[in-house]
C-alpha cells in the first residue's frame, strides 16, 4: 500500500484533537474531552487542553499558529491504539503472504499501534537473533510497535524449550511464547516450560487442541461436517487441552494465555479457573464472534481456519464471555495466505484468515452497534484487555499528560462494505469480504505520528 | 414425489426389453440435439413430469436436485438402458461434444463406466487422471481447472478425493460439472444408479424401507442414497459401529437401528457398505470377526429377508467382511446389475447436462 500524504510531523508537531469522545478503558473516561499532543506525547486531556498551547477552547476549525494542527473529531471517538496480541506477520520466510511493512499498514488502518508478531516464521523466532530482527524491522517500518512472540520449544517441535531467558533479556524483551498452531501435546513439556516461563515472569500461550482428535479435522465437527463429508474437530479437541493447561498453570501458579477461544464449554472452563484464582487470561477472534460453520457450505477455503469457526450457540458463548470479561482480549489472528494456496481443494488449503483491518468493524457492528457492550467496554477488549496479557509498554495505558500519543479516532457511524482487494495486506483472504460493517478507524497515531490519517495509511518508513 | 410408478416389480430382464423398444430406435436416427425430448416420451407420466422438471445445469449432489428431477433422471435412464447394455447400438446424441474425465483418485470401475457412458452417445472422451492434489505438482486447483477450460471440453466428470472439489470447480469454469464421488462427501450417480435399480425391482419406493449398514462415517455413498431415498419417500434405517455413524447422523433423516438383526425382517432392501480394513486400526471397531458378526451381511441373515427383498452393494466389496460370499452372490443379490444399470444412469445424466439445455437454452434458461 503506497498511498502517500505530506510526510507526518514527527516529534516537533503539535497536535489538537477536538471535539471528540475520549473512551479511555485505564482512567474508566467515557467524555467529550480534547487532546493536546507535542512531541509525541500527551500534554493535556480535558476540556481546556487546547490551554497548554495558549490557545482557548473556542478556538476551533482553521489554527493560525502553523505549528499547531488541529483535527476536528466531532462525532468520532478516541482511543487508545489497539493492540493485538496474535498477528501473523509472516517475515521472515513467509513474505509472499506478508511482511512486517504489509502487516503493518494493515495494523494502522485497523486503528493499532501495537502487533504481537507470531513465532512460526522461517525460521522460527527461537533465538534472540530472530525476535530482534522482527522487533527492529517492526521499528523501522514505524507503522506500528512490533512485540515479538517467542516459540516455547525450539523449532516448534515440542520437545526442546527455547532459550527463554535469553529471548526476555534481548532487545524485544520476550515475555511472551507460542509454538502457535501446532500444540504442545506433551504434558511434561508443557509443565516443565510454565515451570521455567514463570521464573522471567513470562505468559505461555498453547494452541488449544488435542492432536488426538483431531486427525485430518477440516472444519467444526458437527450436523454441517456431517453432511458436507469433512473431518471435524470437535469441541472437546479444543476442551480437553484447555483443561490440561489449566490445572498445570494453576497447580505452578504460572501465567497462561489461551489463544483463540471458540467454544462454548471452553469459556466455562475459563471462567471457572478465573474465579479460582488461576493466572490466566483469554482471546477472542472476530471471525469467531461472527461466523458460523454453516458458511462452510460453498468449500471457498477462505472460511477455513483453525480452530475452525463453531455453531451459533458457541458464538452466543464467546459473546457473553467477551461482554463479562472473561475472555480478556480480541485478537485477530491475521493470518494471512497467499491466493494460490486457498485457491485448493478445502482438503488441501491451509488455515487462516485476515483480520486486522476489520476486527475493530465487526466487534462493533456485532455487539456495540446492538447495545450490547458500551462503546468504553468494547474499547476495552481492544486495549487494557490485551495490555494485560503481556507487556506491551505504554499501549493500552491511560490517556493522561506525559503518556506517549499512541491514539487511534474512530468513526462509530461509518458504513462500509469490505473490499478484500482494497485491504492493505498483501494477502486477499477475509472471510468479511463483501459484508456491509459500521466503525472504521480514521485517524491512527503512533507516538503523535499520523500512521492512519483521514482514512490512509502513511508511507512505511522503510520499504521492504 | 409420489407418482412414478412403472415397471414395478418387472424382473431387470425383460424391463431392458419392453419399455425401451422405442425411443432406443429415435435416437439413433435422428441428429444430436433433437432427442433432447424423444427419449422421455414414452409413457405419459414422464411427458407430465418432463414439462415441469428444472433443467439440470451440473450433478454436484443429489442435494441440488429435486424430487422431480430425480424422476426425471430415472426414467431417462431407463430410456437408455437399452443402449447401455447394448441391444441397442450406439446413438450419435452428443456426437461433437468433448467430456473430460477428471479422476484426481484412483478408481478404475467408476472412471470406467463414465467413459462407456460418454462413448455410447458418441462423445468424445478425455482422461486426465492425476494422483494427488494439484498442489503437489504446484499448481493451484483453481490452475488446473483453468487449464480445462482453455482445452474447451463441454463437460467435466469429476472424481477427488477432497470433499467439495465438484462444487470449486464449478465456480472456476462454465461448463456442467458432474460429480463422480469427492471425498466423502457424494457420489450422486451412485445413488441414482442404486434407486434406479431399486426401482425397476420393487416399483414405488414411497414407504419401501431400505437398511444402510456400515461405514456410514466415510462414506460418500451413503450421504448421496440417503438424500435420494428421502427424495422418493423411501424409509431409511441405518445400523453401524457407533464409531462410524457421522455426527448428528439422526438429522440426515435416517432412523438409526441398534442391531441388524432386528432391521432385516422389515427390510426391502439391505445396502451394505464397503468396510476398509484399515479402519480397525484406529480404533473404529476391533476386527473383522467382530464386525462381521455384528454388522456382516451372512446365510443366516439372509434368511431372514422377506422374499422379494434385494441385497446391494456399491463395491468393490470385501467378501468375507460386510457381506458373504454366499450372500453375493445369492438371487437376492442385485449387485452386478447395479453396474450395468450406473452405465445406463451415466448416460442419462450426461445426455441431460449436454444435450437437453440446448432446448432449455432456447427458452431462455
Amino acid at each position: 500500500m503506497t498511498t502517500t500524504h505530506p510526510p507526518a510531523r514527527t516529534g516537533a508537531g503539535r497536535l489538537l484533537l477536538i471535539g471528540g469522545r475520549v473512551l479511555d478503558p485505564a482512567s474508566g473516561v467515557d467524555d467529550h474531552l480534547d487532546v493536546a499532543i507535542e512531541d509525541g506525547t500527551i500534554v493535556a486531556v480535558g476540556t481546556d487542553a487546547a490551554g497548554v498551547f495558549g490557545r482557548s477552547a473556542a478556538d476551533d476549525g482553521a489554527s493560525d499558529d502553523p505549528d499547531i494542527e488541529v483535527v476536528d473529531c466531532t462525532g468520532h471517538w478516541i482511543a487508545p491504539g489497539f493492540i493485538d496480541v496474535h498477528t501473523h506477520l509472516r517475515e521472515p520466510g513467509g513474505e509472499a503472504a506478508e511482511d512486517i511493512a504489509t502487516g503493518s499498514a494493515a495494523g494502522a488502518a485497523g486503528g493499532y499501534t501495537a502487533l504481537c508478531a507470531m513465532a512460526n516464521t522461517s525460521p522460527v523466532c527461537d533465538s534472540a537473533a530472530i525476535a530482534e530482527l522482527v522487533w527492529r524491522r517492526g521499528r523501522e517500518v514505524a507503522l506500528v510497535d512490533v512485540f515479538p512472540v517467542g516459540s516455547i520449544t525450539k523449532g516448534l517441535e515440542g520437545r526442546e524449550l527455547t532459550e527463554i531467558g535469553q529471548l526476555n533479556a534481548c532487545a524485544a524483551e520476550v515475555d511472551f511464547f507460542s509454538d502457535d498452531g501446532i500444540p504442545l501435546a506433551d504434558t511434561l513439556v508443557m509443565r516443565r516450560a510454565l515451570q521455567y516461563a514463570k521464573a522471567f515472569g513470562a505468559v505461555i500461550c498453547n494452541h488449544s487442541e488435542d492432536p488426538d482428535l483431531t486427525a485430518g479435522a477440516q472444519m467444526n465437527e458437527g450436523a454441517v461436517s456431517s453432511v458436507l463429508g469433512l473431518a471435524g474437530w470437535p469441541h472437546e479437541a479444543e476442551e480437553v487441552m484447555i483443561a490440561r493447561d489449566l490445572i498445570l498453570a494453576g497447580g505452578i501458579g504460572a501465567r497462561l494465555h489461551v489463544p483463540h477461544v471458540t467454544t462454548a464449554g471452553a469459556v466455562e472452563l475459563i471462567r471457572l479457573a478465573k474465579e479460582r484464582g488461576v493466572r490466566v487470561t483469554a482471546e477472542a477472534t472476530p471471525h469467531h464472534l461472527l461466523l458460523t460453520d454453516d458458511l462452510v457450505a460453498d468449500y471457498d477455503a477462505v472460511m477455513k481456519v483453525n480452530p475452525p469457526v463453531r455453531t451459533a450457540s458457541d458464538v452466543e458463548a464467546l459473546r457473553e464471555a467477551l461482554i463479562d470479561g472473561t475472555l480478556d482480549a480480541v485478537a485477530t489472528d491475521h493470518a494471512p495466505h497467499a491466493p494460490e494456496y486457498k485457491d485448493q481443494e478445502w482438503e488441501h488449503a491451509p488455515c487462516g484468515m485476515l483480520g486486522l483491518e476489520t476486527a475493530f468493524a465487526v466487534v462493533h457492528t456485532a455487539l456495540v452497534a446492538t447495545g450490547r457492550m458500551t462503546p468504553l467496554q468494547a474499547i476495552a477488549r481492544f486495549t487494557t484487555g490485551p495490555a494485560s496479557v503481556r507487556n506491551v509498554g505504554q499501549h493500552g495505558a491511560a490517556l493522561v499528560a506525559g503518556a506517549d500519543a499512541n491514539l487511534v479516532v474512530l468513526d462509530p457511524e461509518a458504513r462500509w462494505t469490505v473490499d478484500a482487494h482494497a485491504l492493505h495486506s498483501r494477502a486477499r483472504n477475509s472471510p468479511f469480504d463483501g459484508r456491509e460493517l459500521t466503525g472504521r478507524p480514521v485517524h491512527t497515531l503512533l507516538r503523535g505520528r499520523f500512521t492512519l490519517r483521514e482514512g490512509v495509511v502513511a508511507d512505511a518508513a522503510v520499504v521492504a | 414425489m409420489t407418482q412414478q410408478p412403472r415397471h414395478a416389480s418387472s424382473p431387470a430382464a425383460d424391463a431392458a426389453t419392453t419399455p425401451a423398444t422405442t425411443p432406443a430406435t429415435t435416437p439413433a436416427t435422428t441428429p444430436a440435439t433433437t432427442p433432447a425430448t424423444t427419449p422421455a416420451t414414452s409413457t405419459a407420466t414422464s411427458t407430465a413430469t418432463a414439462t415441469r422438471v428444472a433443467p439440470l445445469h451440473h450433478l454436484l449432489g443429489i442435494d441440488d436436485l429435486d424430487a422431480a428431477q430425480v424422476v426425471h433422471i430415472l426414467d431417462t435412464a431407463e430410456q437408455l438402458l437399452p443402449i447401455a447394455t447394448r441391444e441397442r447400438n450406439t446413438v450419435p446424441t452428443l456426437r461433437g461434444k468433448v467430456v473430460c474425465n477428471l479422476f484426481l483418485e484412483d478408481s478404475t470401475r467408476t472412471r470406467i463406466s463414465f467413459d462407456l457412458a460418454a462413448k455410447r452417445l458418441s462423445a468424445e472422451v478425455l482422461n486426465f487422471s492425476a494422483k494427488g492434489s494439484s498442489v503437489s505438482k504446484g499448481e493451484s486447483f483453481k490452475d488446473t481447472a483453468l487449464t480445462l477450460d482453455a482445452m474447451g471440453v463441454d463437460c467435466v466428470v469429476v472424481r477427488s478425493g477432497s470433499s467439495g472439489a465438484p462444487r470449486q470447480l464449478a465456480r472456476y469454469l462454465d461448463v456442467p460439472i458432474m460429480n463422480a464421488g469427492d471425498g466423502w462427501h457424494q457420489h450422486p450417480t451412485q445413488a441414482l444408479l442404486d434407486v434406479f435399480t431399486m426401482r425397476r425391482h420393487l416399483g414405488d419406493l414411497a414407504g419401501r424401507r431400505v437398511v444402510i449398514v456400515g461405514d456410514l462415517l466415510h462414506s460418500r455413498v451413503a450421504r448421496s442414497e440417503v438424500q435420494a431415498l428421502n427424495l422418493v419417500g423411501a424409509q431409511v434405517s441405518v445400523v453401524a459401529p457407533p464409531t462410524l455413524l457421522p455426527p448428528e447422523v439422526e438429522r440426515w433423516g435416517v432412523e438409526v437401528v441398534p442391531s441388524l438383526d432386528d432391521a432385516l425382517p422389515d427390510a426391502d432392501v439391505v445396502y451394505l457398505l464397503r468396510v476398509q480394513r484399515e479402519r480397525m486400526h484406529r480404533a473404529f471397531f476391533p476386527s473383522t470377526r467382530e464386525y462381521q458378526r455384528l454388522w456382516g451381511m451372512d446365510g443366516r441373515r439372509l434368511r431372514q429377508l422377506k422374499d422379494h427383498a434385494i441385497v446391494m452393494h456399491p463395491g468393490p466389496m470385501n467378501r468375507g467382511v460386510e457381506i458373504t460370499g454366499e450372500v453375493a452372490d445369492s438371487d437376492q443379490s442385485v449387485i452386478t446389475e447395479q453396474v450395468t444399470n450406473g452405465i445406463a444412469v451415466r448416460m442419462a445424466c450426461l445426455y441431460l447436462l449436454l444435450a437437453a439445455p440446448a432446448v432449455d437454452e432456447e427458452a431462455g434458461r
